[in-house]
């Protein structure tokens, strides 16, 4: 059977994560010696599935639909303060009986947070639609600058929200003022405590290889719907938007309908990143959220190329892993960071390095080995194809 | 005289222009009224009125800057009229946007080429079936059995598309790395894949070959033929326009100079001036 070569990039991709889920695993159960992840290392695990999942889902974004999106933080923080709500009303309010005549929480905490992951999603995605119903009709930089208001305002607005919980009933208020919202929620627990944050009592802080394998179905999941919608009819309308508006509604594709499809799916799934990294925390506050995180992704999603799916796992997971390498240099590790990423950016835009393959391809006996590899696999392929017919076409093609 | 290809007889229609005889009686697949434009006082179009019949091959000529191509955009929506209304198949449109007139059944190609030159040539005419074969987002990502028939239907279709202009074999190429000539072809390909009443053809011979014209010239009357559409065309090749045009309307700053059949339109004395007299007397010269 001919594989596609969109098909064979889709698969490399996700054979690239899964082998790299494979390696950690490895090295959080020893399953060879020598080989164990330190507690920090661990500790990045999940976060950077988080960081993988908004990096491929803004670039569906900024990559594929071609909008610039400054606010995607927004949509991470609307998932990971709904999410951990939700997380706790599961926990207190759906409960059942155990063998041992305890009241115990229906879910596992697994089950909870699969759950509390879509439902957020799901909260993201009305956030999407509500935000992209008037911000989408902007192009450009207006756009860019209307999304980044959006995500200060949603950082704005979880910095007043406060919400506990009394038994299984959930209170919330808006501490707008010093004395707006005195006394609220005493002798309950909070679950949202303004400019503090949020107070996770569902799931441990320690490193959980569970919430890892979760994150890590997550970002397979992510992977699935992006690389689906691009090699579908959606996908397609989505990028000749992009490419050529004029030319995509003179044949009747409705513009505004599939920007909003990747925007809103870009939404959702940065909602259920920001659900899983609020439930892999102790506490996240609002101002994690903020424009610089915004950024932040983006620089991932600009370094791994714009549009390139795999380039931002890739860039995602080395840009949140990076730091932690360095921290030996200690003071100077942003300015190395900072470096690193210039140094990066400008190599992979510099005409002289795109050339270097072009160039050591000039080396005579490196040529010749490149070509004779590369003609490998068609004679293997040939070798073993028996009967097949061959009234090749080739010779008509001119 | 140029080389005629069609020979048709032009009737005139009470209202405002001149049909082949086998459209008569039948609704005009477009017609026009008092359309016009202005940008910032200039009056780009003006009193513009045609109508089409439902499977004529009609040319839209007249010097550089004359506002043809502003024409097509009118009756293609990316500008809406300051005057007048444009019905396709009857239908007002005004208010209508170029996707809504997409559907409504008014395909066409680009002066400067706008192909999605980063896609292969088979995605190009894939995004032309949008709307003709279909299937949900949701059932594209998550592969239902409705995405592979749909998928499979459109490939078949693209090729059959494709092969009127025997670019079959050139499918997986990247559409901008395509020559010239082609990239106008997959253009006109593209429109058809809408399923349009009238096809819009900007300039459609620009950068070919004689020997592409002539094809070209043979491959708008098979496409006309087979789809029973109508064709407008804009083009400064009078060979082309007069070889395959049955109905001609001339354009000069704006206003409709003359309309009539090409034998009318060569020897009349205002388009002479305007148009086919300066040619002649570069010819001449
Ligand atoms: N968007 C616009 N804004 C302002 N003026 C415009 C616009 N579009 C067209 N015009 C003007 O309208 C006039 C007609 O332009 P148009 O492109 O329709 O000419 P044309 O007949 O297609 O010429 P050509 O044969 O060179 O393609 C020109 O004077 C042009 O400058
Ligand atoms: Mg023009």
């Amino acid at each position: 059977m001919k594989i596609n070569k969109k098909l064979r990039s889709a698969l490399v991709t996700f054979a690239i994560v899964i082998i790299a889920f494979l390696v950690c695993e490895a090295g959080i159960e020893g399953w060879v010696d020598g080989f164990k992840l330190k507690f920090a290392e661990k500790g990045l695990l999940v976060p950077i599935c988080c960081y993988i999942v908004l990096a491929v889902s803004l670039n569906l974004i900024v990559g594929i639909s071609g909008e610039l999106s400054l606010g995607h933080a927004g949509f991470m923080s609307i998932g990971a303060f709904s999410g951990v709500v939700i997380a706790t009303w599961l926990e207190k309010a759906v409960l059942t009986i155990n063998d041992a005549g305890k009241t115990v929480p229906f879910f596992g905490d697994t089950a909870i947070i699969i759950i509390t992951i879509i439902v957020a999603g799901a909260l993201a995605a009305l956030a999407g639609v509500v935000i992209g119903i008037p911000a989408l009709r902007l192009r450009g930089d207006y756009l860019a600058i209307v999304l980044l208001a959006f995500g200060e305002i949603i950082r704005n607005v979880m910095n007043c929200v406060l919400v506990a919980v009394d038994g299984s009933t959930m209170h919330f208020a808006l501490k707008i003022n010093e004395s707006s919202a005195v006394g609220f929620g005493q002798g309950m627990q909070m679950v949202i405590n303004g400019a503090q944050g949020t107070v996770n009592k569902v799931t441990s802080a320690a490193f959980n290889n569970e919430r890892f394998i979760i994150g890590f179905g997550l970002v397979i999941f992510t992977l699935f719907v992006v690389l689906n919608l691009i090699n579908s009819r959606s996908g397609r309308a989505i990028m000749a938007i992009r490419d050529n508006r004029i030319a995509a509604e003179s044949v009747g594709l409705n513009v505004m309908k599939y920007k909003m499809m990747a925007f809103v799916t870009g939404a959702a799934l940065a909602g259920m990143a920001g659900a899983l990294y609020g439930l892999n925390m102790k506490t996240v506050t609002a101002v994690d959220f903020d424009y610089n995180m915004s950024i932040e992704i983006l620089v991932m999603v600009v370094l791994g190329g714009i549009g390139s799916i795999r380039g931002s796992v890739i860039a995602a997971a080395v840009l949140r892993f990076l730091p932690e390498k360095l921290r030996f240099l200690n003071d100077y590790r942003m300015l190395v960071y900072a470096i690193v990423l210039i140094v990066v950016m400008l190599a992979t835009n510099s005409p002289i390095l795109k050339n270097f393959w072009a160039l050591l391809m000039r080396v005579k006996p490196l040529r010749v080995a490149v070509e004779w590899l590369q003609a490998l696999p068609g004679k293997v392929r040939a070798a073993f194809s028996f009967g097949k017919n061959k009234n090749g076409k080739a010779g008509e093609a001119q | 005289m140029k080389k005629r290809l069609v020979d048709t007889k032009m009737v005139p229609l009470p209202s405002v222009s001149i049909v082949p005889e086998r459209d008569v009686g039948k609704r005009p697949v477009l017609e026009t009224r008092h359309l016009g434009i202005e940008f910032g006082g200039l009056k780009a179009v003006e009193d513009f009125n045609i109508a089409v019949g439902p499977t004529e091959i009609c040319g839209l000529i007249g010097p550089n800057g004359a506002g043809k191509t502003t024409v097509f955009n009118l009756l293609t929506k990316v500008y809406q009229p300051t005057t007048g209304t444009v019905l396709i198949d009857g239908k007002d449109t005004s208010g209508m946007t170029t996707e809504q007139a997409n559907r409504m059944g008014i395909a066409r190609t680009f002066q400067n080429i706008r192909l999605f030159g980063n896609m292969t040539v088979e995605d190009n005419v894939r995004i032309g079936l949008h709307n003709q074969i279909r299937y949900g987002m949701l059932q594209g990502v998550f592969r239902a059995p409705a995405y592979w028939k749909a998928e499979k239907q459109m490939h078949k279709r693209s090729l059959e598309l494709l092969s009127i202009f025997g670019m079959q074999d050139m499918a997986d190429v990247k559409a901008g790395s395509l020559p010239y000539g082609a990239q106008r072809r997959l253009e006109i390909v593209r429109a058809l894949a809408t399923n349009p009443k009238l096809l819009l053809l900007d300039e459609p011979a620009a950068g070919m070959n004689p020997h592409e014209t002539e094809e070209l010239m043979q491959n708008i009357i098979k496409i006309r033929d087979e789809f029973q559409i109508a064709v407008m065309l804009i083009e400064h090749d009078m060979n082309l326009v007069m070889g395959i045009c049955e109905g001609i309307c001339v354009l000069n700053y704006g206003r409709i100079i003359a309309k009539g059949t090409p034998e009318e339109i060569q020897q009349n004395p205002a388009v002479i001036e305007a148009y086919l007299g300066s040619q002649g007397r570069e010819e001449n010269a």
